[in-house]
């Protein structure tokens, strides 16, 4: 994938995912505060994203190769820049020049994707056996209603469960913090007036996105 | 001041080489740090053993040869400043020195502390220039309106000596503050339009070619660079590369 790629192209592309992970992740977002809010409209709007054909055989699957592009591509990077420093120094103080959080994009970026996979299992795989394996699209439980919100609560009932969330979204906002500025200057946007505010912005992303994700989790864990 | 020195030594470039330990006395906080290398490498040769080979050349800051990784970062402790312009008063009496070469697969070590870096001149030659014909009645430069901000932004960027202290710090040895200083100084410039399409694209080639590592935007290297170029020109080559791919010939 990567080769007869110059490093320019894969770091542009790198940036590319990245945004269009940044934006998911928005949307992402906006749907869970819904369960907060109003059960009800966090059922039907659940229901529709997990039914309407566009979502579910258009965005869904470019999510996913997004997804997987990003990690492969993160992955490809990592290797290659190893491969370019073979004799590591004595003493290096990598501190001294560079935060923690952009050094390790890798470690933060992986452990992202360890959760990934867990929160598959808990939501996206059982979600898909119902829907394609036992072919039931009514998105309803035996009593009749939305199963949508209460798969919700029951997930959020188990406090190891809520730990390692609220532990994944810590490398999540870390990863944020180095990612969404940087995605700025890898596609060469770089400006006296708006770098700064889009430094800001990202710093306000990296903490609000994930702590909203948190509160969603803690507090169905609380009411439940 | 006395030291302990830990300097990388290695005989040659398939020598495995090993960090040696050397004790020098009476050092003078107003000496640079390529004095101070000198003093050892007198008391070397006096006790018959082989001097510390070393890079440098001008000694004031503008050839850019002097390199060395100084106790964990490019050029040493200092900012804005190459080795030679270090001064010992950076350093306290009793201090233990670790001396290392610049490490980069691009910039194989020859001998000691001096490290093969002509994989920048050959990025160079792939599309660092303009071509001018002195055909006799060649157009005055001073005659060709450039807006003072460009200007000025192109003069910085020249001021790149090609040291390699980017690529040393980098995490990832990447050359992308070199390069792209050296594509923003004719970017900049209505004379490097002619070639700006094949410049970018010939000298990123080159820079993979050679071997150096992919940018993370880490920011290392403008950190420690000794000419304070921004990585706003890393930007700048994006955005060169970007149109320029689009661009038919
Ligand atoms: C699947 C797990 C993930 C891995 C292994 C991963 C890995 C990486 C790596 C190695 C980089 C390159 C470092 C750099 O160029 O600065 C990177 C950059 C980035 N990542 Fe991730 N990441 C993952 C998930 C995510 C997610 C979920 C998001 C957003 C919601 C995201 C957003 C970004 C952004 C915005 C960048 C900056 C791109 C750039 O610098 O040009 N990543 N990631
Ligand atoms: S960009 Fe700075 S650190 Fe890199 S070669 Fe040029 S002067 Fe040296
Ligand atoms: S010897 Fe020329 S810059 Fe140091």
């Amino acid at each position: 994938m990567a080769k007869g790629m110059t490093s320019v192209t894969r770091k542009i592309l790198m940036a590319l995912s990245g945004f269009f992970l940044l934006v998911f992740l928005l949307q992402h977002c906006a749907i869970n505060f819904l369960s907060v809010i109003s059960p009800d409209t966090f059922n039907e709007v659940s229901h529709f994203m997990g039914t309407n054909p566009l979502i579910q055989f258009l965005l869904q699957p470019v999510l996913a190769f997004g997804l997987v592009f990003h990690l492969a591509m993160g992955i490809v990077l990592e290797l290659q820049n190893r491969d370019a420093r073979p004799v590591k120094y004595a003493v290096n103080k990598p501190g001294e020049n560079a935060s923690w959080v952009s050094r390790n994009m890798i470690i933060t970026g992986i452990m992202i994707f360890l959760f990934l996979l867990l929160h598959s299992a808990d939501f996206w795989f059982p979600e898909l056996k119902v829907k394609y394996i036992d072919g039931d699209m009514t998105g309803m439980t035996a009593e009749g209603h939305f199963r949508y919100y209460e798969e919700l609560q029951h997930q959020f009932h188990n406090p190891i469960r809520v730990g390692l969330y609220a532990l994944s979204f810590v490398f999540l906002s870390l990863h944020l913090m180095h990612g969404f500025q940087s995605a700025f200057q890898s596609v060469g946007f770089q400006h006296n007036k708006y770098t700064p505010i889009i430094k800001k912005l990202g710093t306000i992303y990296a903490i609000v996105i994930p702590a909203a994700f948190v509160f969603i989790a803690l507090y169905h864990f609380i009411n439940a | 001041m006395n030291l302990t020195l830990k300097i990388w030594r290695q005989k040659n470039a398939n020598d495995k080489g090993k960090m040696v330990s050397y004790n020098v006395t009476d050092i003078s906080e107003h000496m640079s740090f390529l004095e101070m290398l000198d003093v050892l490498n007198e008391e070397l040769v006096a006790k018959g053993e082989e001097p510390v080979a070393f890079d440098h050349d001008c000694r004031e800051g503008i050839c850019g040869m002097c390199s060395l990784h100084i106790n964990g970062e490019a050029h040493g402790p200092d900012r804005g400043i190459t080795t030679c312009q270090l001064h010992m008063r950076m350093f306290k009496d009793g201090d233990t020195i670790h001396i290392e070469p610049f490490r980069a697969k691009a910039f194989p070590v020859i001998k000691d502390l001096i490290v093969d870096r002509s994989a920048f001149d050959r990025i160079q030659q792939a599309g660092g220039y303009i071509s001018v014909n002195t055909s006799g009645n060649t157009q005055d430069a001073n005659a060709i309106p450039i807006p003072k901000a460009d200007a000025d932004l192109s003069m910085d960027a020249a001021t790149c000596i090609g040291c390699g202290a980017c690529v040393a710090s980098c995490k990832n040895a990447s050359a992308m503050l070199f390069v792209s200083a050296k594509v923003s100084q004719y970017a900049l410039l209505p004379q490097g339009q002619v070639e700006a399409k094949d410049r970018v694209l010939n000298m990123v080639n080159q820079m993979d070619k050679e071997g150096f590592g992919n940018c993370t935007n880490t920011g290392a290297c403008e950190v420690e660079c000794p000419k304070n170029i921004s990585i706003s020109n890393i930007a700048r080559m994006n955005r060169e590369y970007l149109s320029a791919s689009m661009k038919d010939d």
